[in-house]
């Protein structure tokens, strides 16, 4: 059964293959090749939406991606929801599901229509100045109520499920833009055998081709040859071509971003396909070919559903079957209008009149409407459009006043002329320039290796467009390399050219009415609001934009930019150039974030890295905490154990017995070479070159201004080869101060950096029965205090396997860390665990760790320190070589601030009621007392319940802290002030003996 | 994303591979200790950030992982050209004023 509005005999789809589809749950017939917008029209349906602002009935504008009316939900299930689909651009398949947005309860009757009404509340700037005050009432009532009322779609509540694609291209030629300009510079460049990529947003290629009935080309239909110039470049190995593609960002050096729509026009697209595809592509040269976009006419109601673009109606008739109305009115400024007349007339549409703004214009054209028996009416104007959920009338009166009429009508459309699509050679960063003649912007100055031609270009005319295609296309080829092309120029025997119109507000619309005339249909902006801006004192097109939001909706002002330049000149009483263009910037189109995202989610967001006994610690029933991309073990609770139960049985079962923990994602560097102490000397506070061969140190690096920037042992494993440890977080960029500094400050010394953070499993066995339980598994090491004294490394096995065995200690007991390359990492825990169990001994996690440190006193960087903490705030003055000349911060250190009293420095604090843990981060003042905003004297570092101690412990950066000791300090709370006393930061074993114990 | 050419490598590499290390030509003291407090914060502290042409630092981190120098324009993004570290300022720029 054919649709009402379908015309047989119309059109290039097949009237046999049918597509059901629904709209607000009531269901369609449309055929395979329809869009939803023709799908709809085909059944008569206009009203598709309600406006954002006014909740204005809205139909469909356009046949294309500058769609700023017909914006739907298509559903697909539960998870897929997509908002703000444009029913032009939206193909149709069998069982698509829409719904109609913002509107309630129904599309045809909407609550919020009242806002139409209740308009002149609404103008320009409405938001911004109806909405200042309370302050506090933005957030928990304005902008929730106002999100409501004036939103678009509804977001999908579900994850998506879709997958989305990705690929890097290269091409010498890259064509952007699918029409007769675009297939003429891409046969031009394949020709000449360079790769040539040919991208265009449509399903078919062809663009203008698409409506423009009389364009002959090779002897044959426009549309026609289009098909064969693409089947042809397809078949060329040099040639990609990319249809449903979207070039929507142009980059730097030749770099544009595209999104092509893999399966969103599928019926069930399966698991298979990706729903979209973001194309990179990288090209030598870029030929722009993005054709124009019809304006429409600025006049009062020239929003009602039926009031359309002419080209529109003419796509919709010439390529879908369908016709837009059975009784047209046409209104113009230009002569495009009446090409779609006279193609509607001829498939037996009735056309009411022609209303054309110009006095006496003359051509083919309008001899062959005039010829066709259509009214045409010279210098005059519609001001105005009646009815109400579709156009049923147009009032037509001299242009410059006078008697009028009405003329029923079902549906009106309008050109005001043609707005060259500058906006990739724009965002190109290339410079547009005004042509006052035609009255538009086109391509100037370039700044990118970029030519734009045919209708984006200015160019008018099929002939001249093909010929100065078709010379860019080879122009580029060559320049990027390519051969002399052996084809032939397609030849253009018939076409059509039209150029001019009119921008701005049409009669009836002008300056001192209050009619509702719209520019910028998707943002509710009508010319009076433009000219309400400027007399606000708006007179900058970007601040007009702002204030209006003119050109911000999702459609970027593609229709409505020019209209609204032009009355905001006309307003201010300048030329155009002078009131400037808004910048363009991408994408050209909304794009969705799954393309953007691609694969990068879930799992794939970040790289994960996991320690050798990752899967040891898992199957013990670790809880793992993210400490940079490392998934580290946090605490192993027993069952029934939580978090505090666990963290307190194991920091007390290490001082007691012994614990074990995976200290592998320190970072690690070999620093290798005959200069490596002078080059440790220079990176490092520390002395170095008297370091014995098999003894460790403490390290501390600074950054240049003397502020604390990594530390970590070290130890000489050979007098010209030292093991350094990193911080787990600052690994990558020690490593890469430490490259910065061999290259390019200190290049004379001969050494070499080698990161082996993943080489070697560190595995720390720390605890009074630490050598007891590494000792029978290790092999050629001596492992008494006398041959092995803290701070020392040895070289041997365990387990059989190569070590690096050190004796060092990050919690205060007698301690080793194991390291051993990381492929036996997990056997090697293993033998050593089972050796611990027979002490007694515990795993233990980075939770452990951090409260056996702080009960210690050592400090972690990045924690309690925070890149303005000097060694000496530190409390480590010690490692710092005072006999040295020179290492990097050296200088830093003396600058006076450095140096001044009063610094912050690190110390300890015990809450006075040793039950309380003070939190990370809290500030401390000295007088509780004081009045609000009190002053703050430092700051909370590190805070935990110490089980060993008994009470809660904390280290703080305090002003002057050291000579603070035994004084009581305040630590306001949203509950209450708590009271410190400032202590030293040792609170285990203050002389250091459990190390030898 | 730009395309930045490795002087080292020889080769025109994504911008992915390289990381910004800041002005270029700011060579550290020798005798770093017995710098002034001003001469000191000029050498840490003070950097020209040009409207234009910079001559600053770059690393192929994800490739050689070599520091360069390059020649870009501030206001256009463009290279003007990648030199070794170690080299001196160029004297004159590729296409510069003729």
């Amino acid at each position: 059964m054919n649709a009402m509005f379908r015309i047989s005999g119309a059109g290039r789809l097949s009237q046999a293959k049918t597509a059901s589809f629904s709209f607000d749950d009531k269901s369609y017939v449309g055929i395979e090749g329809d869009t939803l917008a023709s799908g709809l029209l085909a059944n008569g349906v206009h009203l598709v939406g309600r406006s954002f602002k006014y909740h204005r009935p809205r139909g469909v504008v356009s046949a294309g991606a500058e769609e700023p009316n017909a914006l739907v939900q298509i559903v697909r299930d539960d998870a897929r929801k997509t908002p703000n689909v444009r029913a032009t651009v939206q193909e149709l398949y069998d069982g698509l599901t829409a719904h109609s947005q913002n509107r309630w309860p129904s599309l045809s009757f909407d609550v919020g229509a009242v806002n139409d009404i209740a308009s002149p509340l609404f103008s320009a700037g409405f938001y911004y100045k109806t909405f200042m005050w309370p302050k506090s009432a933005w957030k928990s009532l304005y902008e929730p109520k106002i999100r409501a009322a004036a939103g678009l779609g509804v977001s999908p509540d579900k994850p998506d499920p879709d997958h989305y694609a990705a690929r890097y291209a290269h091409c010498e030629v890259l064509v952007l833009g699918g029409g007769a300009a675009g297939i003429a510079a891409a046969l031009a460049a394949a020709e000449t055998g360079v790769r040539v990529i040919l991208a265009d947003e449509q399903a078919e290629f062809g663009g203008s081709l698409r409506f423009e009935s009389g364009a002959r080309i090779d002897g044959q239909d426009g549309y026609a040859w289009a098909q064969a110039a693409i089947a042809k470049l397809k078949a060329m190995d040099n040639v990609r071509v990319l249809s449903r593609t979207t070039a929507f960002g142009y980059y730097a050096q030749n770099f544009v971003g595209l999104v092509e729509r893999v399966s969103d026009h599928l019926k069930s697209p399966g698991r298979d396909l990706a729903r979209e595809r973001l194309w990179q592509i990288r090209a030598g040269r870029v030929v722009i070919a993005t054709g124009a976009i019809e304006r429409h006419m600025v006049f009062a109601n020239n929003d009602r559903p039926g009031v359309m673009l002419a080209s529109a109606a003419r796509t919709y008739l010439n390529h879908y079957g369908v016709a837009v109305g059975k009784n047209v009115g046409v209104y113009t400024a230009n002569d495009s209008a009446y090409t779609a007349a006279i193609d509607l007339k001829k498939a037996g549409v009735n056309i009411a009149a022609i209303v054309d703004l110009r006095d006496n214009p003359s051509g083919p054209v309008i001899d062959e409407a005039r010829a066709l028996g259509i009214e045409i009416n010279f210098g005059r104007a519609v001001v105005s459009a009646g009815g109400k959920l579709r156009v049923s009338s147009m009032t037509v009166q001299p242009k410059n006043g006078g008697g009028g009429r009405t003329i029923p009508v079902d549906a009106i459309l309008m050109s005001a002329g043609w707005t060259p699509s500058v906006h990739l050679f724009s965002q190109s960063r290339g410079k547009v320039a005004f042509n006052a003649e035609t009255k538009r912007f086109v391509p100037g100055t370039y700044a990118q290796d970029c030519v734009s031609v045919g209708a984006c270009n200015g160019t008018d005319g099929l002939d001249a467009t093909v010929d100065e295609a078709y010379a860019a296309g080879a122009k580029a080829a060559k320049e990027a390399g390519g051969k002399a092309g052996k084809g032939a120029k397609p030849k253009v025997d018939a076409g059509e050219s039209w150029s001019r119109g009119m921008l701005g507000a049409a009669p009836g619309a002008g300056p001192g009415t209050t009619v509702k005339a719209f520019v910028d249909f998707q943002n509710d902006v009508t010319a009076k609001d433009i000219r309400q801006a400027v007399h606000e004192g708006m007179h900058s097109i970007e601040h007009v934009k702002r204030f209006t939001t003119n050109g911000m909706a999702t459609d970027q002002g593609k229709t409505s930019n020019m209209h609204g330049l032009a009355i905001a000149a006309e307003e201010l009483g300048k030329p155009i150039p002078q009131v400037g263009l808004t910048t363009f910037r991408a994408p050209y189109t909304p794009v969705t974030f799954g393309s953007i995202v691609g694969h990068a989610r879930g799992a794939l967001f970040d790289p994960t890295r996991r320690t050798a006994t990752h899967g040891w610690a898992a199957r013990q029933g670790a809880v793992f905490e993210d400490v940079g991309h490392w998934k580290r073990a946090w605490y192993f609770p027993k069952s029934g154990e939580d978090m505090h139960a666990a963290v307190n049985r194991e920091c007390v079962t290490v001082r007691k017995v012994g614990g074990l923990f995976d200290a592998s994602t320190l970072g690690k560097i070999e620093v290798v070479g005959p200069d490596a102490a002078k080059f440790m000397e220079l990176l490092y506070t520390n002395p170095w070159e008297k370091l014995e061969t098999g003894r460790c140190r403490y390290g501390i690096m600074l950054r240049e201004d003397g502020f604390i920037y990594d530390d970590g042992v070290v130890g000489r494993l050979a007098p010209d080869r030292f093991h350094v440890t990193t911080t787990t977080g600052g690994a990558p960029r020690v490593m890469n101060h430490m490259e910065d500094y061999l290259q390019t400050e200190f290049p004379h010394l001969n050494v070499w950096l080698t990161s082996i953070t993943e080489q070697w499993a560190v595995i720390a066995v720390q605890g009074p029965k630490s050598r007891e339980i590494i000792a029978p598994l290790v092999e050629g090491i001596d492992m008494s205090d006398e041959a092995m004294p803290h701070m020392s490394v040895r070289e041997g096995k365990i387990c059989g396997v190569p070590t690096r065995l050190f004796r060092m200690s990050f919690t205060g007991e007698r301690g080793f860390e194991v390291n051993v390359p990381a492929d036996y990492g997990e056997a090697v825990w293993e033998v050593l665990w089972a050796e611990g169990q027979k002490h007694g001994a515990t795993a233990y996690g980075t939770e452990t760790m951090h409260v056996l440190r702080a009960e210690k006193g050592y400090i972690i960087v990045g924690q309690d320190t925070d890149g303005t903490v000097t060694p000496n705030d530190a409390g480590l003055d010690w490692a710092v070589g005072k006999k040295k000349t020179d290492f990097v911060g050296i200088r830093g250190l003396t600058r006076p601030d450095l140096v001044a009293k009063g610094r912050k420095q690190l110390v300890g604090l015990k809450t006075k009621d040793p039950k309380v843990v003070l939190e990370e981060g809290a500030q401390i003042v000295a007088d509780p007392k004081q009045p609000i905003p009190m002053k703050m004297i430092g700051h909370v570092t590190s805070s935990y319940w110490s089980e060993n101690c008994g009470r809660s412990i904390a280290l703080a950066l305090v002003a002057g802290g050291r000579d603070r000791i035994g004084q009581t300090l305040y630590v306001p709370m949203p509950n209450g002030t708590i009271e410190v006393e400032v202590t030293g930061m040792v609170f285990v074993d203050e002389k250091g003996e459990r190390l030898n114990g | 994303m730009l395309l930045i050419r490795c002087p080292y490598c020889e080769e025109e590499r994504p911008e992915l591979e390289f990381r910004n290390a800041g002005e270029a030509h700011i060579a550290r003291p020798t005798n770093i200790a017995a710098e002034s407090d001003d001469d000191f914060e000029k050498f840490f502290f003070i950097r020209a950030n040009p409207k234009g042409v910079i001559y600053e630092r770059w690393r192929h981190i994800h490739g050689c992982a070599r520091f360069f120098n390059a020649v870009r324009d501030t206001v256009t993004d463009k290279f003007v050209m990648t030199y070794k570290a170690g080299e001196p300022k160029p004297a004159k720029l590729p296409g510069a004023a003729k």
